[in-house]
């Protein structure tokens, strides 16, 4: 454990090194916010009452997402650990005393915690700054502040553990852009990335709940504003925890095949 | 103690014509060759052996680097080495052994090479004390001291060489791989890095496998020579059985190819 620990910490430090990548993403994310805060507006200004959930509901999703961004965006995967599959060097980390699996997960993890980090406190602070409703607002209760973090975690694994499919497909298969790119786009949008995931057609909606997709962002930032309490909240955590034990005895069965009949060419 | 006995690996090669028709036709039905790497490999190291291993490119060399490594598994044969098979126990095999590949880095390229070698710390669980005695040692006689602190990515490859040299032996492994360990390096470098790996082996008798294509590695480092070709063992032998009674090591190995045809 301790190994997986320092290598943790080795590039959660590093990640926090990268100050001018994490200033332009901060003014991306606070545009964006507020891009896609406009959008709303005009359409809840249209018949707020068409929306399952309330303006100052749908602005906080907003900014949670733009704060927590790299936690859960299927995109930011590890564009190192395609390189070494593709171009050979994962030889090295196959010669060291470690599980693959478990070194890219903290791996991963700490690419997004520590990109998180650097992000979530000024677009917070600004988001928490703009007026009501747009702003970002304070969570409906003291429980619902706490399984929010909770929930956070949980998704931001899920979404790690998923990406750790993606990186392990390439090892069947030449490049991996295709697999990336069918990924990605199916996990930004089914995640509720684009829209959240209340505001999809009731038939799909229910189906789309169910996937491990939902298990991402759409929990936290829901629980958040109150939007997610009850039997639904408890049916959404089991479901969290679900998908995580599913995604990862997944991710290691087929790292254990990939594993069997690896062949690193060149010399 | 390194056993390998009968050992053959068999990779598929895609092959297609030049041009878009035959590309089309590649989509439907796919022609493979069967690349023979390895054929029948067996050799013998015994603990605190210094091997060259050589061959034309293409032989098979680095296939056999990485079986040892337990990165791959062959299709035949079996190989014990300490009484551990590389593929099947490749996490305990690992542990006992250090890596070079000339051809590629180790060292994490965006932070100090000191904070490199506190993770191999962690990752190998060796013990503080010994971590220090391995790390003051590997400094001072690869003179490290002035680049511990600077990032992988800003070292000259001479300097970072002699840093993966060293960070390959933190952990006191029985048996080094060096898989072309003096590739692009300059005159200096290439004596620091003979003369280091010589030492090495005299003080902690570290079994060292060396594949190159520098004979002058070879001849300072290595009394045993392994030749491969064609992905079967050809000569086993010393220096003196290559050269045949030719002064010069590059043209005798030159002829030696000819006449064997690899």
């Amino acid at each position: 454990m301790r190994k997986y620990v320092s290598f943790f910490k080795l590039r959660f430090v590093m990640g926090l090194q990268y100050r001018s990548a994490a200033l332009a993403g901060i003014a991306t994310q606070i545009f964006w916010g507020m891009m896609e805060i406009l959008m709303f507006r005009a359409f809840y200004e249209a018949d707020a009452a068409a929306f399952p959930m309330t303006l100052q509901a749908t602005c906080s999703y907003v900014w949670m997402q733009q704060a927590f961004l790299t936690l859960f965006m299927a995109w930011m995967m590890e564009g190192e650990i395609f390189e070494a599959i593709v171009n050979g060097n994962i030889s090295y980390e196959l010669c060291r005393p470690i599980d693959i699996y478990d070194m890219w997960f903290a791996r991963s993890m700490a690419n997004r915690f520590s990109k998180a980090l650097l992000r979530c406190v000024p677009v917070l602070l600004i988001s928490v700054l703009v007026r009501e409703p747009y702003g970002m607002a304070a969570p409906v209760s003291a429980q619902a502040f706490f399984l929010f973090w909770i929930t956070l975690f949980l998704g931001a694994f899920v979404t790690i553990a998923f990406c750790m499919l993606v990186y392990i497909c390439c090892f069947f298969t030449v490049s991996s852009v295709g697999v990336r790119m069918v990924a990605v786009s199916v996990v930004e949008f089914f995640q509720g990335g684009v829209i959240p995931i209340p505001f999809f057609p009731e038939k799909i909606r229910e189906i789309v709940e169910l996937l491990p997709f939902a298990a991402m962002q759409n929990v936290s930032f829901r629980v958040y504003s109150g939007d997610l309490a009850g039997k639904a909240l408890e049916k959404a955590v089991f479901l969290q925890v679900f998908w995580l034990i599913v995604l990862i005895a997944a991710g290691k069965g087929l790292n254990r095949i990939a594993m069997k009949k690896i062949v690193v060419q060149g010399g | 103690m390194i056993e390998m006995s009968h050992v053959s690996k068999t990779y598929k090669v895609f092959k297609r014509d030049a041009g878009a028709v035959s590309a089309l036709k590649s989509i439907f039905h796919r022609e493979y060759e069967q690349v023979h790497a390895l054929r029948d490999v067996s050799f013998t190291i015994q603990d605190g052996e210094m091997v060259g291993y050589i061959g034309p490119n293409g032989a098979g060399k680095s296939s056999t680097i990485k079986i040892l490594s337990g990165i791959l598994t062959p299709d035949e044969g079996t190989c014990i080495i300490n009484g551990l098979n590389p593929w099947k126990d490749r996490i305990r095999h690992v542990k006992e052994i250090g890596v070079v590949f000339g051809q590629r880095s180790q060292l994490w390229w965006d932070v100090p090479v000191i904070d490199s070698y506190e993770l191999l710390r962690d990752i190998y669980r060796i013990p503080q004390v010994t971590y220090q005695q391995n790390k003051e040692e590997l400094t001072e006689l690869l003179s490290l001291e002035e680049l511990l602190k600077t990032p992988a990515r800003q070292l000259s490859l001479g300097q970072r060489m002699r840093c993966e040299i060293a960070a390959s032996l933190l952990h006191s492994p029985k048996i080094l791989f060096l898989d072309e360990p003096t590739i692009g390096l300059d005159a200096v470098s290439k004596l620091a890095v003979r003369d280091f790996i010589l030492k090495h082996n005299k003080t902690h008798k570290t079994t060292v496998i060396l594949t190159t294509h520098d004979m002058q590695d070879i001849e300072a480092l290595t009394e045993r020579i392994i030749l491969i070709g064609k992905g079967r063992i050809l000569l086993d032998g010393t220096a003196e059985d290559i050269k045949d009674g030719n002064e010069n090591m590059d043209e005798a190995l030159a002829a030696l190819y000819r006449k064997l045809e690899i």
